[in-house]
């Protein structure tokens, strides 16, 4: 864990629950990271694995009828947005730290222009004129490159493809120059092509920008072109953290291993004499949320699991070299 | 957008023919002998023959139907029987009491339904929420006569704050005609709003689900923008259907009023007619209130258009 | 670019006037209260008086313990007339849902099946629900004689269209389901795709929708006694007893409120039963809820 106290967000013990009709779901059990001055700081796990409630707690955007963030902090700018009083947390909103969705089909508003949409952004938060803030949804659609922008200020997100649309989120996330760039997701439900451009384009504008980038994502594919740093979680918590190289180099967590043994690959084609070798599956299924885990979440699909795994959570493990796994088995 | 236009414009063609062909049809195949019905009980035989003679029922029924609709289309409704006025011009002159009390309760009711439904959405599952449901489950049930007489009883006569019956033109100043129509347009409207405060918190209910406004609410706008710009832009198409589909329960809403706070518009009219079994008059009422509403739907679903432009294409 | 939606999602939207506080228990209550009305129609006259006996000496006298509801210009028995009109409301609003029902189902599932008539007959069926339902009655009433039946059938043509679109929409659902479209393609008769597969998906929605019919007919039999065009004035017909209180409103108002109490309370029992109903057998909002 980098605790240099110089981080741009510092996520502390995150709890987070939603009451259902089957008990407390504690989607994010204690989960600690920090994102450091415009680095790319990747998520990842299955479905189910409480990245996307992290980044949603992280914006307070957790719907308050069923769920809450139970206990922990999130610092920013010397702020704690646990408990940041709502009007104070609407400024931020779009403005310091901004979010992009998995869905562009349903995240742009069917009924409104895609110029309207980027520019109440900037009237919100930016204190211009309408006037100025179209000008400026016009500059962001040249910068996340949509052609014709001045033309397709006054469409709809209907007239637009899917890519485009993606690119209308991150014009409209980024035209406030936030500090923090939260993407769950942003290109699973594209095309294998355009997520390409996508990422790229992400990539590109952190640069220019200094945006820093929590991107939330299933794909460690996604991960090993973008981020520098990686957290894997499983289960409402996180199990590994560390630079992506280390990361690819040495996993460590088992849950890890599993994950990259499930990823198809080509370069060991040659290897095994042109027979690729059977993907991998980490069998089992992820533990009930419902009921408070006891010992090592992952224990129940582990191979190395022993008794000790079932009955005490492990500790976090420091690695060296900011890699940090909680795993008994583990040998760092 | 204009071919979408047309293309509405075009198909109230039809269901107004039906309408004409119904009420033309209704009085030739009625059961028993509607010429001795509208003569009354104790009609001699001259008489129901002259009824007859008059609703041109002693002519071929190619021919009544050629006369009959060559009239229409010039405007001729026909002429009362017992009058001997023509039809078009009863209408007339009755005609503005009744548009005045609908037109009134129509905006008035969307005018405060709609908020309700947008707050009881916003607030959902809370006091207010259940306050503005328990309304709407009441406004459904009571009957707009009763519910008139409860607001005569208490505003007219207990209280004396307004009139209890009776209209005023305008042309005799604002006040007095306004006046007029406070109880009308409540007792009217009750059920209207009842019905369009459910629709729009339904509908608000599920548009706030949607991925959008999570994205509004995540740039960090205004709740008011949210809600009215953001959701209820999108709410709005099953809301203004069910505005149209509502203007029926007026329609049918105003005849009933206005005899209960004795307006003399159409609805009393229309009584009067029925009590005299003046079939030419109720059916020139039945194709004017039936224009009235495929014509106010009309210009709901262009509505549409401006409403989605995903339509408009 | 999203191809053109020509069909406005309106049946669907029927069914979404979903609300929440009305969840099952609204299906108990309605069903109480519809319980203890349809006893007070069938036994009540048995313990009641004379609803039609005149007696010009007790003339609008107000609620007592002689009279309960009080008395009319006549001197009726508004208590016993009340009771005596439960059974018009109720007999009214249940032949009305029964018939148009059965008609409803029947028009609807031959145009949702047989395709060649389905667009003559339901032009036909926008233009009927293009004339308000009150003067659609209206006008049948002033071209025969009154009585119930015609007051039942002139409620009855106004109301098959809505549950002909209800179980229309149904059909065309379920005909595009795969296991249908594989069962016509394997040759299965057509009388048996509409009873076997067709009918049962149709009840749900036909239930739902003719408790709606019955509140409406309910309504509209009111205002029709009320405007003097419903059943004939000698029968105790809630509309007809608010009908004759009229002139007397402002000195014996229990002539129409309470009459009127019980109209407003019997719709609102078949309504809740409606909504309960609904909530319960359309999973669509069962799940939003």
């Amino acid at each position: 864990m980098n605790a240099s106290g110089s981080a741009l967000l510092e996520v502390r013990d995150l709890c987070t629950q939603f009451s259902t009709l089957d008990g407390v779901v504690r989607a994010v059990d204690g989960v600690s990271f920090d994102v450091a001055r415009g680095e790319t700081l990747g998520i990842v796990g299955e479905s189910g694995c409480g990245k996307s409630v992290t980044a949603l707690s992280i914006l307070r955007l957790i719907p308050p009828e069923t769920g809450r963030i139970a206990s922990g902090s999130i610092h920013f700018e010397g702020k704690d947005l646990a408990t940041l009083a709502e009007p104070e947390m609407k400024r931020l909103r779009g403005h310091r730290i901004s979010m992009i969705f998995q869905e562009p089909m349903t995240s742009l508003n069917p009924v409104l222009t895609v110029g309207t949409q980027i520019a109440e952004n900037v009237v919100r938060h930016l204190d211009v004129s309408w006037k100025a803030a179209r000008e400026r949804a016009r500059e962001m659609l040249d910068l996340v490159r949509i052609s014709d922008g001045q033309r397709r200020l006054d469409e709809y997100p209907h007239q637009l493809s899917g890519g485009m649309r993606q690119r209308v989120m991150i014009a409209m996330a980024l035209s406030c120059d936030p500090q923090v760039l939260i993407a769950d997701e942003p290109t699973t439900a594209l095309d294998v092509t355009i997520q390409a451009q996508i990422l790229d384009l992400m990539l590109e504008l952190k640069e220019r920008t200094g945006t820093a980038i929590v991107l939330i994502t299933h794909d460690l594919g996604v991960v090993a072109e973008t981020a520098e740093r990686v957290v894997v979680m499983y289960a409402g918590r996180k199990v590994e953290e560390a630079p992506v190289d280390a990361l690819f180099a040495r996993p460590l967590h088992p849950y890890t291993r599993g994950l990259m043994a499930a990823i198809p690959r080509l370069d060991v084609d040659a290897e095994s004499g042109g027979r690729r070798p059977r993907l991998q599956e980490i069998p089992g299924l992820v533990p009930r949320l419902t009921q408070p885990i006891v010992g090592c979440a992952f224990a129940s699909r582990c191979s190395l699991a022993t008794d000790r795994c079932r009955v005490s959570a492990p500790p976090v493990v420091d690695a060296g070299g900011g890699h940090t796994v909680a795993c008994w088995e583990a040998r760092p | 957008m204009t071919a979408y236009i047309a293309r509405r414009v075009f198909a109230v063609l039809p269901v107004m023919a039906v309408v004409a062909l119904f009420v033309f049809f209704l009085l030739r195949f009625a059961p028993g002998d509607p010429a001795a019905i509208i003569a009354g009980d104790d009609a001699t035989s001259e008489a129901i023959a002259a009824v007859r003679a008059k609703l041109g029922l002693d002519r071929p029924m190619a021919e009544q139907f050629g006369l009959w609709l060559w009239g229409l289309l010039h405007g001729d409704m026909g002429v009362s029987i017992f009058s001997n006025l023509p039809v078009t011009r009863l209408i007339a002159q009755r005609l503005e009491p009744t548009a005045a009390l609908t037109l009134a309760t129509l905006f008035v009711s969307v005018a405060m339904a709609v908020p309700i439904g947008v707050v009881a959405a916003w607030k959902a599952r809370k006091l207010v929420d259940r306050l503005v449901m328990g309304f709407a489950v009441l406004g459904f049930a009571v009957p707009g006569f009763v519910l008139a007489y409860v607001l005569i009883y208490f505003f007219a006569v207990q209280w004396q704050m307004l009139p209890v019956q009776g209209y005023r033109p305008v042309g005799e100043g604002l006040w007095p005609f306004v006046e007029g129509l406070i109880l009308p347009s409540v007792a009217l409207g009750i059920t209207y709003m009842a019905l369009i405060a459910r629709i729009t918190r339904a509908s608000m209910l599920e548009v706030l689900q949607q991925d959008y406004i999570r994205t509004a609410n995540a740039k960090g706008l205004a709740t008011d923008r949210v809600l009215l710009l953001h959701a209820l832009k999108n709410a709005a198409v099953p809301i203004v259907t069910v505005i149209g589909i509502g203007i029926a329960l007026l329609i049918s809403g105003v005849v009933i009023t206005e005899t209960v706070f004795n307006i003399p518009g159409l609805g009393r009219l229309t009584v009067d007619a029925v009590l005299k079994r003046d079939y030419p008059i109720v059916q020139g009422l039945i194709l004017v209130f039936a224009a009235a509403k495929v014509f106010l739907n009309l210009l709901i679903d262009i509505s549409y258009a401006f409403l989605d432009p995903r339509i408009r294409y | 670019m999203v191809a053109v939606t020509d069909d406005l999602p309106l049946p669907a939207r029927r069914f979404s006037l979903g609300t929440a506080i009305r969840r099952n228990p609204t299906i108990a209550i309605g069903t109480v209260l519809l319980l203890i009305l349809v006893a007070i129609a069938i036994v009540g006259p048995y313990f009641v008086g004379n609803p039609l006996k005149i007696a010009p000496v007790n003339r609008l006298r107000p609620p007592s313990e002689r009279w309960w509801f009080g008395t009319d210009q006549f001197g009726r028995d508004v208590f016993a007339r009340t009771i005596w009109g439960s059974q018009v409301s109720l007999i009214v609003g249940l032949s009305v849902a029964a018939i148009s029902s059965t008609l409803g189902l029947a028009i609807g599932l031959a145009c949702g099946y047989f395709r060649r008539i389905d667009g003559l007959v339901m032009r036909i069926m926008d233009g009927v629900m293009a004339i308000p339902s009150i003067l659609l009655a209206i006008a049948l009433i002033t071209l025969t004689r009154p009585g119930l039946g015609i007051v039942i059938v002139a409620i009855v043509i106004p109301e098959v269209p809505r549950i002909v679109r209800v179980v229309r929409a149904v059909v065309l659902s379920i005909r595009s389901q795969p296991y249908i479209e594989s069962a016509i393609a394997g040759g299965t008769r057509n009388t048996k795709l509409l009873l076997r597969h067709v009918l049962p998906n149709t009840l749900a929605p036909l239930i739902v929708q003719s408790t709606y019919v019955c509140a409406s007919a309910m309504l509209i039999e009111a205002g029709l006694s009320f405007l003097g065009a419903g059943v004939p004035p000698e029968i105790p017909s809630w509309g007809n007893i608010i009908a004759q209180g009229r002139t007397f409103f402002q000195i014996a108002p229990w002539t129409i409120l309470i009459p009127g109490a019980f109209l407003a309370t019997t719709v609102l029992a078949v309504n809740l039963l409606g909504d309960g109903l609904r909530d319960r057998l359309d999973p669509r909002l069962a799940r939003r809820l």
